[in-house]
């Protein structure tokens, strides 16, 4: 297929940036996204030019690195995928495909399509844990978890930190990513001794950071690569309220 | 040089409790003044930054992606093993320890197997109370599979995504550890060189990967957590990053590597689609539970699968082993596709894949009985081919995913070199010539949560008191001047070829040659080849832009630079071991039937190479001679 690439160029995080356009002539549908963009850094610097950074590791769906916004879509036109999943054949010959980074306050572009997501790791590190040093566990079956308890922390455990939920949002906001972590701690016993402490902890770290306010777009729920619901948002206003008023 | 493994004695059951009592410990308040260095955020390096900074420790913690919750161990599927026998199906710590001596083709250390497999039990207790959703049963218990073919239910998972619950265990508990002030983490940094001051480690030397600063840091002691080094194939299951670079530069400086041509191919992968593949994916080696195995029996049979009867068809594992079928190892699974592709038979558009076919269990179970197995892999499967795999049966052809061999360690998990510790898949110790499935997670976490962070202390007290060595010392300003002298070499090429194009034909002459099948002749032509191919790079590669900025063709370049010294040591290794054992497979060396064959009486041992200035005919052989007092050798056998 022949493709036009409209691909955000930004040297640094100070340089204004802009967008470029590319040819593609030669696109096979079995491509994924990403092996697309390899073919053209390739041909890009046989050229001498500066190939077009963007941030990728696993190429299987799981680690969270990659993420470009794709037509105005984070990670492209198909649910439940990754960009790095995502491949040539979801679209049309002749298309011009418009390709972004994050757009979020909260996630400044380091160069081209890469973002710094380190907001996450902070909401993280406040209290996304359970505090049980090494060594001093029971045994693991001594407490047992019904199952589907287990299966509903495993959904909001699912989440890989792509940060697709904030880029997606029209406010920025970080709901999304921080009720999973909530959710997930929450919903288990291992996670009850510092429940509200945890929530109220990575609430309050999350509004210190660059996000914005959730007004119920439900459009993160719509883009998450693993399909983590909103329920989890309601669930943590929920955490919220009974921490604040303990 | 004298290789001393350190392996204590008396009876293998209480030799590392006794041993744990015997090692000197670094009280409370002294802990807090030593640095340790931790190279890589996976589950090993996660799991001991996390453990050691609750211990006191200060604990410096470098990796290459924006977050240590990145790191490739998020992409384990399968699970993870551990000798609770919660089935009551005759499980325990002596038969998990028997497993892997005998699933490593008696090719590791049974000291360091029989602690593995104690210590498996405590790692579930801890990543349950860390909150790590494990699969479970109605009744609120931990739930079980059997994986790659063991004879008991012993794994644990969570759902398909074992790797990344366990790495988030071990992240969050880092986390915590970061939020305390007692680990610092340097995420987006690369490690290019260890220093080495009087004989001992003593710091590293790293680039900041988005202004491209190097620098160094100074420490105590220095782990290396890095992984694995399949990506020399540049084809492989790993994510992109996976290199060797930390470990080949602390090789450089000391740091025996220890049976590099120990590498696992997994049999169920997905095949390349094309000249632009970037990398492979796995299907997990679930699908053989169900999925039946064939070629056509003709070559050249164009007919769609369905088309093609079951007379006409080659079960090419039924017909071979009929005791294991489908189930067989992944060594043997993977070597007998090859088999099938080298004589013709090779199916799908390129000619690259065999049949994994689902359609008999579909009609036994019905559609939905596979879909509550499989979905997600099923789906997956679609997402990357087009193709619906409930109709037509997957293509598969194995693939390079794990490697057994790295650096040197004894029993302390300390390299050659002292005050280099090496944990996780970065080291050689655990599995042999073969890992068995769910092993590789149950073996980081071992060495990260129970095992490392007490002997560290044993080597630790010894230094009490000693003057701090800061990063002004010369040893520092001379590694930086290295490391800067090596960027600036890459940058100063004026030729055309990009890293990649290189590093796809390393790729293909390690695959082609030190792959699956290997032979005398064939591995001293890749020698030479990839000898002669490294100079080509040197002069001709292209690397764009400047070392002052983010520089993502750069780092390509480094990590391909030290996969070409690491390459011709690989060829070396598997030529200087004329026997096929576990994934290490010489032509010249197998039974009548086209099986494996061991030469247990030249070589159990240890390979563990010096480093000899990059030429893998230049590297100096040490041997470690293994000793089996509780797993006698036998032929493995799955006739
Ligand atoms: C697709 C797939 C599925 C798997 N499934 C299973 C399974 O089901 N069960 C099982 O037991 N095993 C499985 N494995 C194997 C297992 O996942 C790995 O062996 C294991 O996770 C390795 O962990 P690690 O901590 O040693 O290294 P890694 O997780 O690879 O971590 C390496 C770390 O080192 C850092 N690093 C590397 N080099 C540098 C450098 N120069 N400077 C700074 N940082 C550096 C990286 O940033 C990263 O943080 C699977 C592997 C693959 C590829
Ligand atoms: S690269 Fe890991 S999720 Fe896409």
């Amino acid at each position: 297929m022949h493709l036009t690439l409209k691909i955000w160029r930004q040297s640094s995080p100070e340089d204004a940036g802009q967008l470029v356009t590319y040819e593609m002539p030669d696109v096979s549908e079995h491509m994924s996204f990403l092996e697309m963009l390899d073919v053209l850094n390739e041909r890009l610097t046989e050229q001498g030019e500066d190939p077009v950074s963007f941030d990728h590791d696993c190429r299987e769906g799981i680690c969270g690195m990659c993420g470009l916004m794709i037509n105005g879509s984070a990670h492209g036109p198909r649910a439940a995928t990754t960009t790095c999943q995502l491949h040539m054949r979801e679209f049309e010959d002749g298309e011009t495909i418009l390709i972004e980074p994050w757009r979020a306050e909260a996630f400044p572009v380091v160069k081209d399509l890469v973002v710094d997501r380190s907001s996450f790791d902070r909401i993280i590190q406040v209290g996304g844990y359970v505090s049980v040093n090494t060594g001093s566990a029971p045994d693991a079956n001594a407490l047992p978890i019904g199952k589907e308890v287990a299966n509903r922390a495993m959904d909001a455990a699912a989440c890989i930190g792509c940060g697709a939920c904030v880029a997606q949002c029209p406010n920025g906001a970080a709901q999304l990513f921080t009720s999973a972590k909530i959710a997930h701690l929450a919903l288990l016993p291992q996670g009850q001794p510092e429940r509200q402490r945890r929530t109220q902890r990575m609430v309050e770290q999350m509004e210190q950071e660059a996000f914005g306010s959730c007004s119920n777009f439900r459009e993160c729920e719509a883009v998450c690569p693993k399909e983590i619901d909103v329920g989890f948002i309601a669930m943590m206003n929920r955490e919220y309220l009974r921490a604040k008023l303990s | 040089m004298q290789l001393d493994a350190k392996i204590p004695s008396g009876p293998i059951e209480t030799r590392w409790q006794k041993h744990r009592f015997d090692m000197k410990l670094v009280n409370p308040a002294n802990k807090r003044k030593f640095d340790v260095i931790v190279v890589g955020s996976g589950l090993a390096g996660a799991s001991a930054s996390a453990s050691m900074a609750e211990m006191g420790y200060d604990v410096h913690c470098f990796c290459f992606q924006d977050s240590p919750r990145r790191a490739h161990s998020i992409a384990a599927q399968g699970g993870i093993n551990a000798a609770k026998n919660y089935q009551n199906d005759g499980d325990s710590i002596y038969r998990l320890f028997y497993d892997t001596v005998k699933g490593g083709d008696f090719r590791a250390r049974e000291a360091n197997v029989y602690r593995l497999a104690e210590v498996s039990v405590e790692i579930i207790d801890q990543a349950v109370a860390q909150g790590v959703p494990f699969a479970r049963e109605y009744g609120g218990l931990l739930d079980n599979r059997s994986f790659g073919g063991a004879q008991v239910s012993r794994t644990f998972y969570a759902r398909g995504q074992t790797g990344q619950q366990l790495l988030l265990g071990a992240y969050q508990a880092l986390a915590r550890q970061i939020d305390a002030g007692k680990v610092t983490m340097y995420p987006r940094t690369e490690m290019l060189d260890v220093v080495v001051v009087d004989g001992r480690a003593r710091g590293i030397v790293v680039r900041d990967l988005v202004t491209g600063t190097v620098s160094s840091y100074s420490g105590d002691a220095v782990v290396l957590a890095t992984g694995g080094y399949s990506n020399v194939f540049f084809l492989s299951t790993n994510a992109k990053g996976c290199n060797v670079t930390a470990a080949w530069r602390a090789h450089r400086k000391g740091a025996l590597f220890a049976n590099p041509c120990y590498t696992q191919i997994h049999p169920t992968c997905i095949p390349p689609s094309g000249e632009y593949q970037s990398k492979l994916t796995l299907m997990s080696e679930s699908l053989r539970n169900d999925g039946r195995i064939w070629v056509p029996k003709e070559a050249g049979d164009n007919r769609p699968p369905g088309q093609i009867p079951a007379a006409e068809r080659d079960y090419y594992l039924e017909r071979r082993y009929p005791a294991f079928g489908n189930l067989v190892p992944r060594d043997v699974a993977s070597r007998a596709a090859k088999k099938e592709k080298d004589a013709g038979l090779a199916i799908g558009p390129q000619r690259n894949g065999v049949y994994l076919d689902f359609a008999d269990a579909i009609g036994r179970l019905g559609q939905d009985a596979i879909a509550a197995r499989y979905g997600n892999l099923f789906d997956m499967y679609e997402r990357i081919t087009g193709e619906n795999p409930y109709e037509v049966p997957m293509r598969i052809y194995p693939a390079p995913h794990y490697t057994m061999g790295g650096l040197w360690v004894d029993y302390h998990l300390m390299s050659s070199l002292p005050g280099l510790y090496v944990i996780g898949e970065a080291n050689f110790s655990d599995h042999g010539a073969n890992r068995l499935g769910a092993s590789a997670l149950m073996q980081g976490l071992a060495d990260g949560y129970f095992i490392l962070p007490y002997t560290i202390g044993n080597f630790l007290s010894q230094h009490l008191g000693e003057e701090k060595v800061s990063s002004d010392h010369s040893a520092f300003r001379d590694a930086e001047g290295e490391v800067a002298g090596r960027v600036e070499k890459l940058l100063s090429g004026n030729g055309t070829r990009t890293v990649d194009s290189f590093h796809r034909e390393l790729g293909s002459i390690v695959w082609e040659k030190c792959g699956m099948a290997r032979t005398r002749e064939g591995l001293l032509e890749a020698e030479n080849e990839i000898a002669a191919l490294q100079e080509v790079f040197h002069r001709e590669v292209k690397v764009p832009g400047s070392g002052v900025e983010f520089n993502q063709s750069l780092e390509r370049a480094g990590r391909v630079a030290d996969f070409f010294e690491l390459a011709q040591l690989m060829c070396r290794d598997a030529r200087e071991r004329e026997e096929s054992c576990g994934g290490h497979f010489r032509e010249e060396h197998q039974t009548a039937e086209g099986e494996a064959k061991r030469d247990d009486e030249n070589f159990s041992h240890a390979a563990c190479w010096e480093y000899g200035g990059g030429r893998g005919s230049d590297a100096i052989l040490h041997k470690e001679e293994l000793e089996f007092e509780y797993v006698k050798p036998s032929t493995r056998s799955y006739k």
